[in-house]
């Protein structure tokens, strides 16, 4: 039985997180990789562990991901979804944390709409969690699988230019890949419409602007967010069309960067609003990979978080 | 009852008199009797005060106790034990109870309740509009008849320009200051914590700076062409300080008082999610602090007031979205005080007790915050250099809600004493009507 450094571990985001962390995981959802390619989906790696899956905002993409991960590596799943129930309606934290407490799962997976409801979580219960996003703090699994995603593409993140575009105020992937782009090393721009961007968000390592032309210019990376369309009816933007003008990434733009960047998104894209048709399955995109990827970094995680029995190195 | 309480030894400190002296105090049937070095007599009570501060009654003008309406977070009763635990012997209350204190009927309410219940003198606010619903002026006049000593819609401001304009003027005739909550909704709009690094760091929505300072302003421009007694409610930031300045340098008749929390603390402390430190409005950036400090330092800043907003459990909670803004404040106010602005040397003793003492009764019209052979015996007498740790769960207030548990402090009050009689002895709140405790 070997333990490894982040065993029983939270991760609640990668502001808090060291560098070699995040080395170990990006260095372990390469070995999933090459398991996964090599058709691997019945591994032992976490049999007898149990991972409770308990979502409290809507998502398919990241809820799959995880679920998949999981069972991949051999773990028993349960899975609850709560929005529209009473907890959309405000149910308490601690009525919330109430209930997870007794389902005494191995590690519990959590996306909550409130940032920083894993944090407070974790504080009061023993069981790993691992944040699938909360609110507009953080999505530590998305950031990972871009960086992975990245290192793939470029073989390093030291040095790299990212540029991140669009509503860099609501956004935790934003957030989360600040936090831990800057940690490897890379130098991360953000841009998006001075109403979209948060005030002082130069002090957590980011450059920012509101040109998105410039943040661009010589990316080797081109990630785009999600445009909500309440933005426009909060009064954020005054029209999606005129921010699609002005702030959306289309071929035109996306020529500014490297001849080589790449392009991603961590999806649902608002296709047409934030992103351009003819480049998001164009030859840059690098977009359904992040998805492919992100199943890779979710058992690089769970298995880092819960493993013990069986070691990766020695599955054949 | 005791009739004699002789304070022996003790730095008395009185910045309504400029006194600053080693001096024995008499209190004689609920009144000073004398000041004086060596007073010899039989007393039924004596205290050795040397190396402590003999220092008025707190005055605090700005505090939430929560009857009638909200009696699960505090009540007369709790509320003023806690004050008397602070060193406060008079405390204004607040308005936003439920129903809101916008008649005669709740002013008198309030002051029988007291009358019954409470351990410290208990003076009503009255509301600015009727039910605080910033439409129509409360009945200012009969308010005070009734004996409100200012008016506020605390919680709120009145959106409304002209409303406040008319309140500023009407309250002129009964000579009532109307106390601003200085907040355009608006711009606050659903934020949690002060808008800056820390909440984009957090991804918690901000309350910027401009929410106060837009009203500030606003309600200085107000006063300046409608005359009235305008008081600014807990000022936070650096810009509302300097509007604040400028006005008083034109003459404007404008008053304002900051909070413990806003000269001690920052919004880091809402790092890890913290819903004790969740306040409106909220802590701010260490510019903002150091220019409350200066604001206090040259007197910009004329009071310094608790804001003592209690809350039970339930309505604070983990989850700092669904958590109440509000600091339980009374009885950290002193040392607060003591600790980062008298330690720290940023300001006397005098003129950091004239902050908590005779200017905010002054402000509000109230014969207390003095020590004045004659008048009715309002005393605290503090350890100034007792430090502490401080520990919510010994809060006499039934809101346990402080940012401050677990830091060291500064300052103990040792004895309050209300009207000639203890209300905390030792430390500790005393029973009945003060006998038990001797």
């Amino acid at each position: 039985m070997r333990q490894t450094a982040l065993h029983g571990y939270d991760i609640l985001g990668l502001r808090g997180m060291s560098k070699n962390n995040i080395d170990l995981i990006l260095h372990t959802a390469a070995k999933m990789k090459a398991l996964l390619q090599r058709g691997k989906k019945d591994m032992e790696l976490l049999s007898g562990k149990s991972v409770a899956i308990v979502f409290y905002e809507n998502s398919t993409r990241t809820r799959l991901s995880f679920e998949l991960a999981a069972k991949y590596l051999g773990a028993h799943v349960v899975s609850m979804s709560e929005q529209g129930s009473s907890v959309a309606k405000g149910e308490s934290l601690e009525d919330t944390l109430d209930t997870i407490a007794m389902m005494a799962a191995d590690a519990i997976v959590i996306r909550h709409s409130h940032s920083g409801a894993p944090t407070v979580m974790a504080s009061k219960i023993d069981v790993p969690i691992i944040n699938a996003g909360d609110g507009m703090n953080e999505h530590p699994t998305q950031a990972l699988l871009d960086m992975y995603t990245m290192l793939e593409y470029k073989g390093r993140l030291d040095g790299l230019k990212v540029a991140i575009i669009g509503d860099i105020y609501h956004s935790r992937v934003a957030r989360s890949n600040i936090w831990g782009l800057t940690k490897m090393g890379a130098q991360v721009v953000v841009a998006g419409p001075p109403t979209l961007l948060p005030k002082d968000i130069e002090a957590m390592g980011a450059q920012v602007s509101s040109d998105v032309e410039y943040a661009i210019k010589g990316a080797d990376v081109v990630m785009g967010l999600r445009m909500q369309r309440e933005r426009q009816s909060a009064g954020l933007v005054p029209s999606l069309a005129e921010y699609t003008r002005y702030f959306g990434i289309n071929a035109q733009r996306l020529a500014m960067a490297k001849g080589d960047a790449i392009l991603m998104h961590p999806r649902p894209a608002n296709i047409g609003v934030e992103i351009s048709a003819d480049i998001i399955n164009g030859p840059q995109s690098v977009i359904s990979r992040q998805v492919t990827n992100g199943v890779a970094v979710r058992m690089a995680l769970l298995y880092l978080i819960l493993g013990g029995g069986d070691d990766i190195e020695d599955i054949d | 009852m005791i009739l004699r309480i002789l304070i022996k030894g003790g730095r008395i400190i009185d910045p309504s008199s400029h006194t600053d002296k080693v001096s024995d105090l008499l209190i004689e049937e609920g009144f000073i009797k004398a000041i004086d070095y060596n007073i010899e007599c039989n007393a039924d009570s004596v205290i050795d005060a040397s190396g402590l501060w003999i220092i008025p009654g707190l005055v605090d003008m700005h505090c939430h106790l929560r009857e009638p309406g909200y009696e699960s977070k505090e009540t007369i009763y709790t509320g003023t034990r806690s004050a008397a635990a602070g060193g406060f012997t008079s405390v204004a209350c607040m308005p936003n109870t439920q129903p809101p204190i916008d008649s005669k009927l709740m002013v008198e309410y309030i002051r029988l309740k007291a009358e019954k219940e409470a351990a410290v003198k208990v003076y009503p606010i009255g509301c600015i509009t009727k039910g605080r619903e910033g439409k129509e002026l409360a009945t200012f006049g009969m308010l005070k008849e009734a004996g409100a000593v200012a008016l506020s819609d605390d919680g709120d401001s009145v959106a409304n320009s002209r409303i406040m304009r008319l309140a500023l003027q009407y309250a002129l005739s009964f000579d009532m200051p109307v106390i601003a909550h200085c907040e355009d909704k608006g711009l606050a709009a659903d934020g949690i914590i002060n808008d800056g690094a820390v909440a984009t760091r957090l991804g918690l929505k901000g309350i910027p700076a401009a929410a106060e300072e837009v009203i500030v302003a606003r309600d200085i421009v107000l006063a300046a062409s409608a005359g009235g007694r305008l008081h600014i409610a807990h000022v936070s930031t650096a810009g509302s300080v300097e509007m604040i300045r400028q006005a008083k340098r034109l003459g404007i008749n404008v008053t304002c008082e900051t909070c413990p929390h806003y000269f001690s603390l920052t919004d880091e402390m809402a790092e890890g999610y913290n819903t004790a430190a969740k306040v409106n409005p909220p802590l701010r950036s260490p510019s903002d602090v150091e220019a409350i400090i200066s604001g206090l330092k040259d007197g910009t800043i004329d009071v310094i007031a608790t804001d003592h907003a209690p809350h039970d459990l339930s309505s604070k909670g983990d989850d700092i979205y669904n958590a109440a803004f509000g600091i339980s404040g009374f009885e950290t106010a002193l040392s607060v005080g003591i600790t980062y602005l008298v330690d720290t040397g940023i300001l006397e003793p005098m003129q950091f007790i004239a902050k908590m003492t005779h200017v905010p009764a002054d402000i509000l019209g109230i014969n207390a915050g003095q020590l004045s052979i004659g008048l009715p015996a309002d005393v605290a007498i503090v350890d100034p250099y007792a430090e502490y740790t401080v520990d919510t769960g010994k809060f006499i207030s039934k809101g346990k809600n402080s940012p401050y548990d677990g830091m060291r402090l500064k300052g103990r009050v040792l004895y309050t004493i209300a009207d000639g009689r203890y209300v905390l002895y030792g430390g500790q709140i005393a029973k009945g009507d003060g006998n038990d405790n001797r």
